[in-house]
């Protein structure tokens, strides 16, 4: 399953920790930030909720860069 | 400009302000260092949170811990020394936030300036009720809907006009700026701007699944798929900033330790401090980071708005190293329209010819048969025809007027019995009979597109260097194309599978780095499309099968835009390059200044925010690409 979230993000560097991030959390099988449209791409493991997983996700975000949002 | 961006400018004023203002006040000792606390406070402050969490949360090497630990330590340095030259620190982070402003500004900047190219979003459908119009989300309208569209409205959903005639504006959409007719029962797809009358279209299609839609989605999410050039930066990033500061840290201890242990010299801590903290300043990455994915997002931006619309950054990059493009021959080259190219050995006047080759050719629809109609050109009486016989693969025999004409090709005429004469022209020969006698022949033949000879002579001038062209065609008629155009080289009489077979011969005997691009029309091409290294499917606006397979999209159906596609990827390529170039070359200049004590921290300030205000400017020249 893909899904598509709005972010909100300051600098190029700061989303390319947000994919790291969001790619090393569990029940993430890809991920992807677009910082020019401001925007992530999950897709999620088989089986897994979207919505739990991207609390951890967000979680995962906010401590690499503490300035960023992902509106779910 | 957003209110954070305008706080930020108020707290750069402020400490300027403070700082010219210090000046000018003779303050010395801890008064003078209160003092130069506050603008440094002022402008910093957040920087020096947001490097406390970073420690806090295990991430140490990002920007703002280098600017805390390079400006902290001029302070501290500056204390030590008691120098009282507080400037250098401050300047460090007032410069910093300037550059952080100025880039968080050119890419809202350039991120409106996109959006507004790609204005073609519908906001609303005009849908008529009780004799009144009503605005409703389009996305509520269902499929067979009649939708209104207002003359100076988008059209936003795709359909059949039921009722109307207008011009279309379909500049959005193709780049192309000559309006387009549309009259009742034309085929209109949304986008386009309706310019003069009042349209009733009946929605074939749900919004999601419309052109306008589909080609948003394409746009929005192109620069998600990242080049080797991105990779490349990003890894390149993860590695040099610990780099960096595990070398500042060793230019801090070793040269002063070797020099105290080894030479027996006075130590001199507080240069190579400096210069380490000289080090800090300069290798913040941001230059890099900031500018390779905005001149790509730009780049596609520009494209788009051109009427090519890539998918990818890593498509972009593959189309600026394309050296082979192969083409298929109709509906690219040509325009996959038969048309009558001459009539010969004619026992009667010419006219009279084709009006019994259409009235014979009344009841089939093959192509070749509406292009005898066509040139005939005038309304066919059908009353006059009878018994209309078709032989399968051969011809017809049909009575016009009483007399018998049959109409066919060599087999039919062996069939009859009938001596022909060959023609030496290229296309598909028609020969009549008429009343069992010879009556003459008519050349068919498939028109190349008016632009597609300067087409290929663009590409070459952009740097191509071989061209292929494969078709079904036989080998006459497909060899005079070829030739017509200045092509390379042609294989013809090839069934769709043989296509892929060609183009898998074509990929495995050139060079790994000379990339090969296919170039289709999109319509059974698919295979093929997916199979070259890069796919460009042409006049592509309509067809969810080519905008599905291919990697480039080409709205218009001119063979110019191929030349034009590749011009705009190797001028986005080339900024990319001169960034990377750029960036690292006066990086590492400035480092190795910064190591023999030559750079300052001010030379050091430029390495860091000049040079990404330079690469932010460089990058957002990929935008334009009106004049290529």
């Amino acid at each position: 399953m893909k899904k598509s979230y709005k972010i909100e993000v300051d600098c190029a560097n700061c989303a390319n920790k947000m994919e790291q991030a969001a790619k090393k959390t569990d029940g993430v099988k890809d991920a992807a930030v677009n910082f020019m449209m401001l925007k992530m791409n999950v897709e999620f493991e088989e089986g897994r909720s979207a919505k739990e997983v991207m609390q951890e996700v967000r979680k995962n975000c906010k401590k690499v860069e503490d300035d960023c949002e992902i509106y779910l | 400009m957003t209110k954070k961006q305008k706080k930020m400018l108020i707290r750069i004023i402020a400490a300027s302000v403070l700082l010219i203002a210090l000046n000018f006040i003779p303050v010395t000792g801890a008064v003078r260092f209160i003092c130069y606390l506050i603008p440094y406070l002022v402008i910093g402050y957040d920087i020096l949170i947001k490097a406390l969490k970073g420690i806090k949360n295990r991430q140490v090497f990002d920007e703002s811990f280098l600017m805390a630990v390079a400006t902290i330590g001029a302070i501290a340095l500056a204390l030590y020394e008691k120098s009282g030259d507080y400037t250098e620190a401050i300047a460090v982070m007032l410069f910093y936030q300037i550059g952080e402003l100025f880039q968080s500004y050119a890419v809202g900047k350039s991120r409106r300036n996109i959006s507004d190219l790609m204005d073609i979003r519908p906001d609303y459908a005009n849908i008529e009720k009780d004799g009144k119009l009503e605005k409703i989300d389009p996305d509520e309208v269902e499929i067979g809907d009649v939708i209104i569209v207002q003359p100076g409205e988008k059209v936003p959903i795709d359909g059949i006009i039921a009722e109307g005639n207008s011009s279309l504006n379909t500049s959005a959409l193709t780049g192309e700026s000559i309006p387009r007719d549309a009259k009742a029962g034309d085929e209109i797809i949304s986008g386009c701007i309706n310019m003069t009358g009042v349209l009733k279209i009946r929605t074939t299609k749900e919004f999601g699944e419309s052109t306008v839609s589909k080609i948003l989605d394409l746009v929005e999410n192109a620069s998600s798929r990242k080049s080797r050039s991105e990779d490349f930066i990003s890894k390149f990033a993860r590695i040099y900033t610990p780099a960096v500061c595990y070398a500042a840290l060793a230019l801090a201890f070793l040269p002063p330790l070797v020099r105290m242990l080894g030479m027996g010299l006075a130590p001199a801590w507080g240069t190579w401090i400096y210069r380490a903290l000289t080090f800090l300043v300069i290798s913040c990455p941001c230059a890099l980071v900031i500018s390779i994915p905005l001149s790509f997002f730009a780049g596609i931006g520009g494209a788009s708005n051109a009427g090519v619309l890539v998918k990818g950054s890593n498509y972009l990059e593959t189309l600026s190293q394309t050296k082979i493009v192969v083409f298929d021959k109709t509906g690219t080259l040509t325009q996959g329209v038969f048309e009558v190219n001459g009539i010969h050995h004619s026992k009667l006047e010419n006219e009279k010819l084709l009006e019994y080759a259409a009235l014979a050719e009344s009841a089939s629809s093959h192509p070749i048969s509406k292009s005898l109609q066509r040139a005939y050109g005038k309304e066919i009486d059908r009353s006059r025809v009878r018994d209309i016989r078709e032989i399968s693969g051969n011809g017809i025999i049909a009575f016009v007027d009483g007399k018998e004409i049959a109409i066919g090709n060599d087999k039919l005429m062996k069939h009859l019995g009938i001596s022909y004469i060959s023609c030496h022209d290229v296309g598909t020969i028609i020969h009549m009979a008429i009343d069992g006698e010879y009556a003459g022949h008519i050349v068919i033949s498939d028109i190349i597109k008016p632009r597609a000879k300067d087409a290929i002579r663009e590409l070459k001038k952009a740097g191509v260097r071989k061209t292929v062209m494969l078709t079904g065609d036989g080998e006459k008629a497909a060899d005079h194309v070829a030739e017509e155009l200045g092509l390379d080289e042609v294989y013809s009489e090839l069934l769709p599978a043989d296509k892929v077979e060609k183009v898998e011969e074509l990929l495995g005997a050139k060079q790994e780095k000379a990339k090969l691009a296919f170039v289709g029309d999109g319509i059974n091409d698919a295979p093929v499309l997916r199979r070259a290294d890069i796919g460009i499917a042409m006049g592509a606006m309509g067809s969810d099968a080519a905008i599905e397979a291919a990697d480039v999209v080409l709205m218009d159906d001119d063979p110019m835009q191929i030349s034009k596609a590749i011009k705009i990827s190797r001028k986005c390529l080339g900024i990319v390059y001169q960034n990377i170039i750029f960036a690292i070359g006066i990086k590492l200049i400035c480092l190795a200044l910064g190591a023999i004590g030559i750079a300052n921290m001010w030379l050091a300030i430029f390495a860091d925010v000049g040079v990404m205000i330079i690469a932010v400017l460089n990058a957002i020249r990929a935008l334009f690409v009106k004049k290529l």
